[in-house]
C-alpha cells in the first residue's frame, strides 16, 4: 500500500509541485467527478488530461463508433479502432494511461431523460457534443439541476470557451443566444471543416477550466466568451451578462424539460413538407396557391415563371398572421431558410397545406431550363 | 471616419473578409441597418454584437474608435 501511494505521488509530482495546486489540490481532483458529453474532437483532448491529471471519476457519453474521418482530429483513437465504439476505446487507451482512475462509460444517445439521469451525479459537466439541439438540452439540463458547464465549440478555425456557472450571476449559453439555429443555418464540421489541432486547443482549454474549477485556483471563464482564431493566433474574450428576457425560452421544470423536443427545436424531423421543382409545378395549377419568396432584399436571382410575393424570412414573423391561402410554397436561395418559415408558419396554422422548396430558386432556375 | 469590424466564424463567407470597415454611424442600430444593406443576407444570419468586448443588449452608442465583433454560433465539436 506504502508502495503504490508513493507511486501515485511519484505520477503527479511535477504538478503537486504548483504551490497553487499542492497536494490539496490533487486530493480534490482524485475526489471530483467530471462528465465528459462526446467523444470527439473536443472530448479527446480533454479526456486525455483529465484522465492523466488524476480526475478520481471520469464519465464518457458518446452513442458513436470510429470512423476513418474522426482520427485527423479524435486523438484517442487509432486505425485499428475504426468501427468499434468510442466511449470503449476511449476507457481502454485512459485506462492505459492512468490506471487509478474510474472510468464510467454510457454508449448511449444523449436524450433529457438521460440527462436528468445522469448529470445529478456528477460535479460539473463538460460540453464535446457537435450540433445544437444536444448543446441546448445540455445547457438546460445544467441550468435546471444547478450544475457547472464548460462549453467549447469549433467550426473551421475558430474555437469557442466559456464556463456556466450555477450562482444567481451566472449566465448560460441561452444569455448569449437565446434560441438554437435550425438545421442547416450554420453549418457543422462535417460541411465546414474544421483543422485537427483545434479541437485539440479548444478541448484542452476546456480540460484546463474544470481543473482550476475543481481545484479552485486561478479564475475561470465565468460570465466570459474567449475565442481563439488559430490561423492568426488572434483571441479575445468578451464579457457577458444574463438577459432576463432571454430566461422565457429555458424549460422551468424537470417536467417541462422532458417534453421539449430539442431536435425539433433545431428543425430537425420537423413536420413541414419539401417539396422538389416538378411538384411545385404541378401546385402552380392550383387556384388558391400562395408562393413567398423569403429571401432578402436585393438577393438574385429573381424568381421566374411563378407569381408570388416578398416577405424576407428578418421580418416575417411579424407578417406570419396575413398569410391567407389553401396551399402556401416558400421559397428561398436553398431551401433552408424556406424550410424555417415553413416551420413557422406551420405551428400557428394547422389549416393551410405548407410546403418549403427543396433547392430553392437555384434548384427551380435548373429545373426551368 | 469608418468604423473597423471584427467578424467571426461562418459570417465571413457573407462579408468575404474577417475584417470590414463601413462608413461612420453612431450607434448599433443604425450599424446593423447599414450593415445589412450592404451584405442582405446578415439579416437572417445568427450572431451577436459586441462593442468595446462586451456582448450588447439593445441599442448601444457607438464611438470612433469602439472596438465592434460580431460573433456567431457554432456548435462543432
Amino acid at each position: 500500500m506504502m508502495q503504490q501511494t508513493g507511486i501515485i505521488q511519484e505520477r503527479y509530482h511535477r504538478q503537486v509541485l504548483l504551490k497553487e495546486f499542492g497536494e490539496q489540490g490533487q486530493q480534490r481532483l482524485a475526489e471530483a467527478k467530471v462528465l465528459v458529453l462526446g467523444a470527439g474532437g473536443l472530448g479527446c483532448p480533454a479526456l486525455l488530461y483529465l484522465a492523466a491529471a488524476g480526475v478520481g471519476t471520469l464519465g464518457i457519453v458518446d452513442f458513436d463508433t470510429v470512423s476513418i474521418s474522426n482520427l485527423h482530429r479524435q486523438v484517442l483513437y487509432g486505425t485499428e479502432d475504426i468501427g468499434q465504439l468510442k466511449v470503449l476505446v476511449a476507457e481502454q487507451k485512459l485506462k492505459a494511461i492512468n490506471p487509478d482512475i474510474n472510468i464510467l462509460t454510457y454508449p448511449a444517445k444523449l436524450d433529457t431523460a438521460l440527462c436528468l439521469e445522469l448529470f445529478d451525479s456528477y460535479d460539473i459537466i463538460l460540453d464535446g457534443t457537435d450540433n445544437f439541439a444536444t448543446r441546448y438540452m445540455v445547457n438546460d439540463a445544467c441550468v435546471l439541476l444547478q450544475k457547472p458547464l464548460v462549453y467549447g465549440a469549433v467550426s473551421r478555425f475558430e474555437g469557442q470557451v466559456a464556463v456556466f456557472a450555477t450562482d444567481k450571476t451566472a449566465v448560460n449559453y441561452r444569455d448569449l443566444f437565446p434560441q438554437p439555429p435550425v438545421e442547416g443555418e450554420v453549418l457543422n464540421c462535417a460541411e465546414a471543416g474544421v483543422l485537427g489541432v483545434l479541437p485539440g486547443i479548444i478541448g484542452s482549454m476546456q480540460a484546463n477550466e474544470v481543473i482550476k474549477w475543481i481545484t479552485g485556483m486561478g479564475e475561470v471563464l465565468k460570465n466570459q466568451l474567449y475565442t481563439y482564431h488559430a490561423l492568426y493566433n488572434q483571441h479575445m474574450t468578451v464579457e457577458l451578462s444574463v438577459v432576463e428576457e432571454n430566461r422565457k425560452w429555458m424549460p422551468k421544470n424537470e417536467q417541462e424539460f422532458l417534453s421539449t423536443n430539442y431536435e425539433w427545436l433545431c428543425g430537425i424531423g420537423v413536420d413541414a413538407k419539401e417539396i422538389d421543382s416538378k411538384q411545385l409545378e404541378a401546385l402552380i395549377a392550383q387556384e388558391k396557391l400562395l408562393v413567398i419568396d423569403v429571401r432578402e432584399e436585393g438577393e438574385l436571382p429573381a424568381i421566374t415563371g411563378v407569381q408570388h410575393l416578398k416577405m424576407p424570412l428578418s421580418g416575417l414573423k411579424e407578417q406570419l398572421h396575413t398569410i391567407d391561402a389553401d396551399t402556401v410554397v416558400f421559397i428561398c436561395q436553398s431551401g433552408k431558410r424556406s424550410l424555417q418559415a415553413a416551420n413557422w408558419l406551420a405551428e400557428i396554422n394547422t389549416r393551410i397545406n405548407i410546403y418549403s422548396l427543396k433547392g430553392g430558386v437555384l434548384h427551380w432556375k435548373t429545373y426551368k431550363q | 471616419m469608418e468604423l473597423q469590424i471584427t467578424i467571426f466564424g461562418q459570417l465571413t463567407d457573407i462579408t468575404g473578409s474577417s475584417n470590414i470597415r463601413i462608413p461612420a454611424v453612431s450607434n448599433t442600430d443604425e450599424l446593423l441597418a447599414a450593415l445589412k444593406q450592404q451584405y442582405p443576407a446578415l439579416g437572417t444570419a445568427k450572431f451577436v454584437v459586441a462593442v468595446n468586448k462586451k456582448i450588447i443588449q439593445g441599442n448601444t452608442a457607438l464611438a470612433a474608435n469602439s472596438s465592434i465583433a460580431l460573433l456567431p454560433p457554432f456548435s462543432g465539436g
